[in-house]
């Protein structure tokens, strides 16, 4: 039994004495659950909201109305951009859903909402990465549509909706198909109709104030007779090769392949320190070689083997799962480059800043956890709050993610790539100048 | 011609090597001898270009070991302490590595690492992995790593860490073949029987500082005991009243025998009689010469292995 405490007491001491272990074992699972907890319901603070653009093309009193609505919701921004800078912007992923409001939208709506015909034909074009947003919007959308279309309708004074009433009441003579009740029906309803705007309250109980005050909301209904959804959605995935279907797959392989090379690249700085341990680097170092070469040789070890790694996950994708490069190939290419270089200074950087191999590898993953969380490896970004969106553009694994779906299933052309690339190889300068200062050279 | 001038390195308040100075001379062998934490490491490091020197010079043929790079460092080889081999890779791949990173390569390159290999009798398992030798065999391979650029100094930090007598003495084995050479090594260790036999000259460090050099007998004749009484006694005894004896210098028990460093052998008489009156009996008695060890006890007041 004393032996048996013994051992106990040992790989106690042993583990409580590795502070540094100790704090990133505690600090991670905290960060993360706190983390998992806000984006998920926990306290009061809310998401940023999803940006979108509505290009109105209608100028009318309804469709400025429904523009005002869906910039009022909270859940929404809605920015004011040209068409092709909104359809430029959704293909590159800053924008989740543009809406495009036709001409006359307002009136045909209203037309359409009661009456069998072509509905007004609304332009989507979304980011196919962000099916919950384009939900979310569309919901919201709907929402702002029925109620300001049956809002003018009911309340307005002007003459289009006189308009729209006589129309529909010559339509209504005309239509054979409608049965006398139903015909009978909606004459009462556009008499109250016309009753409310003229100021006149409709009787409680009659056919009219029922039908009007229970059709409002509505969802979509058979073409005769009855409430309809006043429009029909034409939703387009934003990509430039519209041709090819949206692949999951394309993301998921990214965002993995991401996350898996990171971690592959600490396993190789850890190496570093390992082999300072077992007393290589004297070794190396008893050479006439600079510390340039010296770590330059393990950076560029180690990049070769991250971009080796991620063509071939890859290439698995594209064998078997449809993964397509449907930007630039060269793009690709510079993309997956400037990621394996910003892997090997951060494997690179970790082995500075942790010292020890036990210290390295707590850190590594804490950092490498927090690099895929916020760089949206694991959640969509868009269910971030406001500053967490802003804060993952200083995470390099952002620019990475993004850029491979940039050059994969978005087919962005290769300025795209340059730019990511940019900035993943600033932060691989950054991060290799502070392993080089940092380095403990002599043990 | 190895030179080192007036190495001097500090960390912090505490100095570590305080002064050092040593020459080795083509095919010698310099034993730096000293107890752990006595600067031998630090020593080692600085010459090699690991550490940089607060103070003093290191220099090959005339020629200053300068920065990282520096192209001296190609005439330089170190054994360091530590097993510094890359497990997984094969001997002959590790070689071809450390050949590689002073500039050996191609034709060289290989025939290079035949020799090195035939050298430390490790020609039969060139293909194997070091994870898959014995310990004595890992040091051979150790040393055959630092030799592939045909280094004119070899500088050893204790290479015989762990192994085996038998492996101790095929390493013996293969530096003094490297010494027939030509080659200069400095061997550093605190088994004083190894520099014994190895050392054509001896620089002893304590505390960082060089406490007594040159060749073994001009070493051994700085200490004022010439001669020492090795006593097997029947029983453990408390040997204190043997101090005030004219001649004795000190007793110490080494391995169960009761050792007592004398001014002169003259005085083993009288040292011979007080025990036999003290009532203790002796099963075996040697004398010698100084060691080593007497000398750092001299020199120091401590034992070596402190």
């Amino acid at each position: 039994m004393q032996a048996f405490l013994a051992l106990i007491r040992k790989d106690l001491v042993l583990y409580f004495s590795n502070k540094r272990a100790l704090l990133v074992n505690l600090a991670a699972p905290i960060f993360i659950a706190v983390f998992f907890g806000s984006l998920f319901g926990g306290g009061d603070k809310k998401t940023a909201p999803i940006p979108i653009a509505v290009i109105d093309q209608d100028q009318s009193e309804v469709s400025r109305r429904i523009v005002a609505g869906l910039r009022a919701d909270a859940s929404l921004e809605v920015r004011d951009l040209p068409a092709d800078a909104a359809a430029a912007q959704v293909k590159a992923g800053k924008l989740k859903v543009v809406l495009t409001l036709p001409k006359d939208f307002g009136k045909a709506a209203a037309r359409t909402l009661f009456a069998p015909g072509d509905r007004p034909v609304i332009d989507v074009q979304f980011d196919p990465s962000q099916s919950m947003a384009l939900a979310v919007v569309r919901g919201l959308f709907t929402q702002q549509v029925m109620q300001h279309v049956t809002g003018a309708l009911m309340g307005s004074t002007d003459n289009v909706t006189q308009d729209l009433l006589k129309d529909m009441r010559a339509q209504l003579a005309s239509s054979a198909g409608l049965a006398d009740g139903q015909r009978r029906d909606l004459l009462n309803m556009f008499d109250a109709i016309e009753k409310v705007q003229a100021g006149v309250p409709a009787a409680p109980g009659t056919q009219g104030a029922a039908d009007a005050a229970s059709s409002a909301g509505q969802p979509a209904a058979p073409a005769r007779g009855g409430l309809r959804t006043p429009f029909e959605l034409r939703e387009t995935a934003a990509k430039a090769n519209r041709a090819a279907a949206y692949n999951a797959y394309s993301q998921s392989f990214g965002g993995m392949g991401v996350q898996f090379i990171l971690f592959m690249a600490i396993d190789l700085g850890i190496g570093l320190l390992l082999m300072r341990r077992m007393g290589l680097w004297k070794r190396y170092r008893a050479a006439p070689l600079s510390r340039l070469q010296l770590l330059g040789a393990s950076l560029a070890s180690i990049a070769v083997i991250a971009f080796t790694l991620l063509m071939v996950i890859f290439g698995v994708g594209m064998l078997f799962f449809g993964v397509r490069v449907e930007g630039s190939l060269p793009g690709f290419i510079l993309v997956v480059a400037a990621f394996s270089l910003l892997t090997a200074s951060l494997g690179l950087l970790l082995a500075a800043v942790g010292r020890t191999p036990e210290a390295t590898r707590g850190l590594a993953i804490f950092v490498t956890l927090i690099l895929m969380m916020v760089g949206g490896a694991w959640v969509p970004s868009f269910v971030f709050p406001e500053w967490l969106q802003k804060a993952a553009l200083f995470m390099p694994t952002t620019w990475a993610i993004e850029g491979l779906a940039a050059m994969t299933w978005r087919g962005l052309d290769f300025g795209v790539a340059a730019l990511h690339g940019a900035v993943m190889v600033a932060f691989s300068a950054g991060f290799a100048i502070l392993a080089l200062v940092r380095f403990q050279w002599e043990e | 011609m190895l030179t080192v001038e007036g190495l001097k390195k500090t960390y912090g308040s505490r100095t570590v090597v305080d002064g050092v100075s040593m020459t080795v001379a083509a095919g010698r062998i310099v034993g730096l001898l000293g107890p752990n934490g006595a600067g031998k490491t630090t020593t080692v490091s600085m010459i090699c270009g690991l550490t940089p020197a607060d103070a003093g010079e290191v220099a090959l043929n005339g020629q200053r070991i300068g920065g990282d790079a520096s192209p001296v460092k190609c005439r330089l080889g170190l054994v360091p302490q530590d097993l510094a081999l890359h497990e997984e890779l094969s001997a002959r791949h590790n070689l071809a590595l450390f050949g590689s990173l002073y500039g050996v390569n191609g034709a060289a390159l290989k025939s290079r690492s035949e020799e090195v290999l035939a050298l430390v009798g490790l020609a039969d398992r060139a293909d194997d992995r070091p994870a898959t030798f014995s310990g004595g065999m890992k040091r051979r391979l150790n040393i055959a790593c630092s030799l592939m650029h045909d280094p004119d100094v070899l500088i050893l930090d204790e290479p015989t860490v762990g192994v085996d007598p038998q492996s101790r003495n095929a390493i013996f084995a293969n530096l003094e073949t490297l010494r027939d050479r030509g080659k200069g090594l400095i061997y550093t260790t605190h088994y004083m029987e190894e520099v014994e036999r190895l050392a054509d000259e001896i620089v002893i460090l304590d505390h960082g500082k060089v406490v007594a050099e040159g060749t073994l007998d001009a070493v051994k004749r700085r200490v004022p005991q010439v001669a020492s009484l090795s006593l097997l006694p029947a029983a453990p005894f408390d040997a204190a009243f043997l101090a005030d004896l004219p001649g004795v210098q000190g007793t110490e028990w080494r391995d169960g025998r009761m050792v007592v460093s004398l001014a002169s052998l003259d005085a083993a008489g009288s040292v011979l009689n007080r025990i036999a009156a003290a009532g203790h009996t002796v099963l075996d008695i040697q004398s010698g010469r100084a060691t080593l060890e007497d000398v750092f006890l001299a020199l120091t007041g401590r034992q070596l292995r402190d």
